[in-house]
């Protein structure tokens, strides 16, 4: 491996680790079967996003982007970008309403379908799907 | 283009607006819980909603001649500033929407008592404000991450909504649930997108966006913000494969809450699908990627005949409305692929007339669901009979649907199979008029349920109360109106098509 | 009568949709409602015979409603064949209205608010048809009296009534969409107008080969017209009442169908147009294909309905012919054979319907003997086939003759002998079944011979159109005339 691939690799660290943080939290949303575990998958996912915000508002050699009292900007100091946090403070906030919501969502299922597994879900909902066709069969048939 | 620079001295009323049309369902939402009076709930959504309604039409009369309104918030400029920008293109939208909002409400209220017990209709008027403003806002804004925020707003308190419908059938909420997921993986994904802009640009506003993307040279960053905004975006439009969640959510929401969002929430969609493709890649950006041709067009006409076919074989009314949606939807994305003013013209005004037909049926849904249990087709035995009104408004709305002369409907069709002409896309045009077939096969299913079979029930269905039938009534005649005097839609849809194909509007 | 033309079209069309909330408002009230929708149809004869009065044979300029897209507008006027079909319309309708009452009540048939405000609403649509002053207006009317006749032919509600109205509104909606919708709109963004204009609008935009194949997406497209292979929906839709095939199988849906054909070649294509470029050549070859076709079939068929349903596919495509003659005798010959088949058809089906009141029959080989008991019925019969055979002194004559006319212009004697052929083909099918009546006994000796006639509302109807067929034939100079400005070339 020659020094410029090295470089490469190496100097887009951050968006290897988002890529990785975002297919392992796809994974589980798209794999696992429990409700709950998807939820868990969906905040990793989230999470890499927010990753991905906050390094990119990095500055090489930038401090905290807090200005003196006095209000003295030496313009010799770098700050980082403050603006990336902040929407990702939004972001966060967004992220937990997402969560607990469902999560409530996961408790009214459990209480309705006593399971929190998406294939017993389903089989559930499949014996009414048939009862639910069963019945307009009937209907129809007494029409034609 | 004119403008309207706005200062933050001595303004008056009129001046805001724009922050108005979002601010005043917003703050009712939160005075509805806390007054927590089940009495003043109603009234004060129906006030909230009207007055948006109001605000909408007065900023729709202000930029029909073209010209566009600025406004920042708390007197910040942008590009730092968060703005809103009132264009043809999103007043129209922003007309739709609230005018919708504004006519489920009174429907609403004998449609929620009958289906969600009382002690729930108080938060749930706050949640429909909510979904409202969310709603409002994405269209009114001109900051890319505030239409993120706007989103979510809409989308959280959407979830709930649907989550309603459990007290008449508990799939509603695994719909919910698995709309939760769905939409929060597109709206994750449009952020994303919106990340790698900042990225390229280190600006968030849309006109400012579209400025410095026009003197960048095409970069792999800009690429894949364009792609996974447009993915995001497309879940929450319900593109053709991204549409899983859609049919589940309809069918198990509340009537009112299906109407509602049937009739708003895919339409914003594609609103934000236009802005970001045209206003903010800008068109010479989507001449360059062959996204249109590629994605858009195929995936569109797999709408119009995979979702069609799919709902010809519904034996529930609702859910084949939901899937007839996927497949309007369809429509929008081909007069987006056909690339040219004619094209937008088209979806524009699609996106129009389908918000209010579609609207109209899900609310006679809701009467037959309310008076005869239920909605799939032999609930609907003998209906014409004993619900003459509410069945005649579902023919209607129904015939707009497909595409009759004389309809809503029509203008649309006619505009696409022109702008499809126009394009030289002949073959295009025969397999819309072809897939409007399938439409004819779909809604004349209802009408033969309604009307040419007798009613095995004891007791025929009671007529639904006037509060439904009344605006449902209004939205059909609507679906006529918008059918013969299209002068409204087709000039707001013009202007905002030529707004769009000029691409970015700047900073002033 | 000083009331001008303009309130005169717009009240043409007010009367008969006021019928249709009338009967929808009175829907138990039967005298009532059935009285004043008569009163209404009589106002509504006597409007159009104002407009006649008024205008002639002039064309006048278009009334526009609204303007629903730049360019599309809901506009109407009059010319010499929209009115003549305003007036076959809205005068059998007052005879068919008559019948319909008889029938519906003899018969015992339920649901007859629904039924006459449906019907009413189809003449409505009719007169919108007659009176369009553009290709789109026509568009909207054509697809309303499509939408409103569906409810009419699935009228029994029985499984066979839904199957054939399925059959019904599946073809017409998608010809009309999927066919003729694609050439409006091909025309509109060829000439930017759908104005029907005399000599057509479409020279100078499209040649050759387009010409032909836009000509055939219309020809097609107009489902109501019954050419061949689209024709299946007209025998499905002989489910319906029998006042039902009578006036708007017979007379309202074909002719709008044919008139549509008919204006298209004159307003939208132009005579000499189509003459030029030999665009309609091959629709004349289709045309007497699907008469003589038509007729074969027609001679297979036991059920009366079924014959006489194929015999107006056969008798459609006569003035599909003439209008592919692009000749002015064919044009004119076409316009008169939609009045003369109209008066001779309907006059057959109210017959069938009248023996159907009395017999329950429906099958020609259960009818020997009848024409003994049902005299009038069969003499009324009698003369309606003669007429639509062609035989003097009956109005089918003359226009079969100025059909051959224009065949003689065009050199064409190939169709001159499919119109000879397809004349001996309307008697092997239609004679047989007044012989059979008359002169056929059923059981030889034991039917005794007693008056089966009903109710004069029923027999009374088809004994004066067919009367109307006779003074239809002294009158045919009239009409000839009346219709002439439509065959004049620049």
């Amino acid at each position: 491996m020659d020094s410029g691939t090295l470089d490469f690799i190496v100097g887009h660290l951050n968006y290897w680790l988002f890529i990785l943080l975002m297919m392992t939290g796809l994974y589980i949303v798209v794999a696992k079967g429990n409700l709950v575990k998807k939820i868990v998958g969906l905040n990793i996912f989230q999470t890499s996003v927010f990753m991905l915000y906050i390094s990119i508002g990095k500055v090489t050699g930038g401090t905290a982007p807090i200005f003196p009292l006095d209000m003295k900007v030496d313009p010799d100091v770098v700050y980082s970008n403050p603006l990336p946090h902040v929407l990702i403070l939004t972001a966060i906030v967004v992220g937990i309403a997402t969560t607990s919501l469902g999560l409530a969502l996961i408790i009214r299922i459990r209480e309705e379908y006593h399971t929190i597994e998406e294939d017993q879900i389903a089989e559930v909902e499949n014996a009414v799907l048939k009862s639910e066709q069963w019945a307009s069969e009937q209907a129809a048939g007494e029409h034609s | 283009m004119a403008t309207q620079e706005v200062h933050h001295v001595a303004l008056t009323l009129t001046d805001h607006l724009p922050i108005l049309e979002v601010l005043v369902p917003f703050v009712a939402a939160p005075l509805v819980v806390v007054l927590g009076s089940r009495r003043l709930a109603w009234p004060i959504a129906f006030a909230a909603s009207a007055i948006s309604f109001v605000i909408a039409c007065l900023l729709l009369l202000q930029v029909l001649d073209g010209s566009y309104i600025s406004y920042h918030i708390g007197g910040w400029a942008p590009p730092l500033g968060i703005e809103y920008r009132v264009d043809a293109a999103n007043a129209f939208v922003l007309f739709l929407v609230s005018g919708i909002s504004t006519l489920i409400l009174p429907y609403a209220r004998a449609s929620f008592e009958a289906e969600i017990p009382r002690r729930s209709t108080t938060l749930l008027y706050a949640l429909y404000l909510l979904c409202l403003t969310g709603l409002l806002g994405v269209v009114i804004t001109g900051d890319a991450f505030n239409v993120f925020v706007f989103l979510e707003i809409s989308s959280l308190s959407t979830y709930v909504l649907i989550a309603q419908g459990l007290h008449r059938d508990k799939r509603a909420l695994t719909a919910a649930y698995n709309y939760l997921i769905m939409g929060t993986i597109g709206a994750t994904f449009f952020v994303i997108g919106i990340g790698f802009l900042y990225m390229a640009t280190g600006t968030l506003n849309m006109a400012d966006l579209a400025d410095r993307i026009a003197v960048q040279s095409d970069s792999r960053t800009i690429r894949a913000a364009f792609a996974f905004i447009v993915v995001g975006v497309g879940l929450k439009v319900a593109i053709y494969p991204l549409h899983l969640w859609l049919p589940n959510a309809y069918t198990f929401a509340p009537s009112a809450i299906t109407a509602f969002l049937a009739g708003t929430a895919t339409k914003v969609a594609i609103y934000v699908l236009l802005r970001f493709m045209f206003s903010v890649f800008q068109p010479e950006f989507i001449a360059q990627v062959p996204t249109l041709e590629v994605i858009i067009l195929p995936f569109a006409l797999l709408a119009m005949f995979g979702a069609s076919l799919t709902a010809i074989f519904q034996r529930d009314l609702k859910r084949m409305l939901a899937y007839s949606s996927i497949a309007q939807i369809g429509y929008m994305l081909l007069g987006i692929a056909f690339f040219s003013q004619a094209g937008l013209m088209a979806t524009m005004i699609q996106l129009f007339n389908h918000g209010i037909t579609k609207a109209a049926l899900f609310m006679g849904v809701g009467a037959f669901v309310l008076r005869a249990g239920g909605s799939f087709y032999h609930h609907l035995y003998g209906l014409g009979k004993s619900m003459p009104w509410t069945s005649a408004a579902m023919v209607i709305a129904g015939i707009s649907l497909i595409g009759v002369p004389g309809t809503a409907g029509f203008i649309s069709k006619w505009l696409l199979v022109q702008a499809a002409l126009d394009a030289g896309w002949w073959p295009i045009a025969i397999l819309i008029v072809a897939s409007s077939l399938l439409a004819v096969i779909y809604v004349w299913r209802m009408i033969e349920a309604l009307y040419l079979t007798e009613t095995s029930a004891e007791l025929p269905a009671r007529q639904a109360p006037l509060s439904m039938v009344v605006p449902l009534w209004i939205m059909a005649l609507a679906c006529i109106y918008f059918g013969f005097d299209s002068d409204l839609t087709l000039s707001a849809s013009r202007t905002a098509a030529e707004g769009l194909l000029a691409g970015s509007m700047g900073m002033e | 009568m000083g009331m001008d033309t303009s309130t005169a079209i717009l009240l043409s069309m007010i009367l008969p949709a006021v019928a249709v909330v009338l009967n929808l408002v009175l829907r138990s009230r039967d005298n009532l409602r059935d009285g004043l929708t008569f009163v209404i149809a009589a106002a509504t004869f006597a409007v159009v015979l104002t407009i006649l009065y008024n205008v002639g044979g002039q064309t006048t300029e278009p009334l526009v409603l609204f303007e629903v897209l730049p360019g599309l507008d809901l506009a109407f006027n009059v010319e010499p064949l929209g009115l003549m079909f305003a007036l076959l319309a809205s005068s059998l309708w007052i005879v068919t209205h008559i019948y319909a009452i008889g029938y519906m009540r003899t018969n015992k048939e339920m649901n007859h608010a629904r039924f006459f405000a449906c019907f009413s609403f189809a003449i409505f649509s009719v007169m919108g048809i007659a009176f369009a002053a553009n290709m789109f207006t026509l568009f909207l009317f054509y697809e309303a009296l499509t939408l409103s006749t569906y409810p009419l032919v699935a009228h029994k509600g029985t499984p066979e009534a839904i199957k054939g109205a399925r059959t019904y509104l599946g073809i017409l909606i998608s010809t009309s969409i999927g066919l003729q919708l694609v050439a409006i709109i091909w025309t509109f963004g060829l000439t930017g107008t759908l104005d029907f204009t005399q000599g057509g609008i479409l020279q100078d935009h499209i040649a050759g080969p387009m010409a032909a194949i836009l000509l055939a997406l219309y020809a097609f497209g107009i489902g109501k017209a019954a050419l061949m292979p689209f024709h299946r929906w007209l025998p499905a839709a002989m489910v319906a009442p029998t006042p039902v095939s009578a006036l708007l199988h017979a007379v309202a849906v074909v002719k709008a169908g044919v008139f549509t054909m008919l204006k298209i070649g004159i307003y939208i294509f132009g005579i000499d147009f189509l003459a030029t470029t030999g665009a309609s050549v091959w629709l004349m070859w289709l045309a007497a294909f699907s008469i003589v076709a038509a007729s074969v079939i027609a001679m297979t068929k036991d059920n009366l309905k079924a014959r006489l349903a194929y015999s107006t596919i056969s008798q459609l495509s006569y003035v599909t012919l003439g209008m592919a003659l692009a000749t002015s005798m064919g044009i004119v010959g076409g316009g008169l054979h939609v009045v003369m088949h109209a008066m001779g058809k309907i006059t057959l089906f109210m017959c069938a319907g009248s023996i159907y009141v009395a017999t329950h029959k429906t099958e020609i080989s259960d009818m020997s003997g009848l024409g003994r008991a049902m005299p009038i019925t069969f003499g009324a019969f009698l003369i309606g086939a003669l007429s639509i055979i062609g035989l003097p002194p009956l109005g089918g004559s003359w226009s079969k003759w100025l059909l051959m006319m224009g065949a003689v212009d065009t050199g064409q004697m190939v169709i001159i002998a499919v119109l000879l052929v397809s004349s001996l083909l309307n008697v092997a099918y239609l004679m047989p079944i007044v012989g059979k009546g008359f002169f056929i006994r059923d059981n030889a000796a034991a039917a005794p011979v007693k008056n089966l006639e009903t109710s004069p509302l029923v027999w009374g109807p088809p004994a004066f159109t067919a009367l109307g067929c006779l003074v239809l034939f002294f009158f045919a100079g009239y009409i000839e005339a009346f219709l002439m400005p439509l065959g004049v070339t620049n």
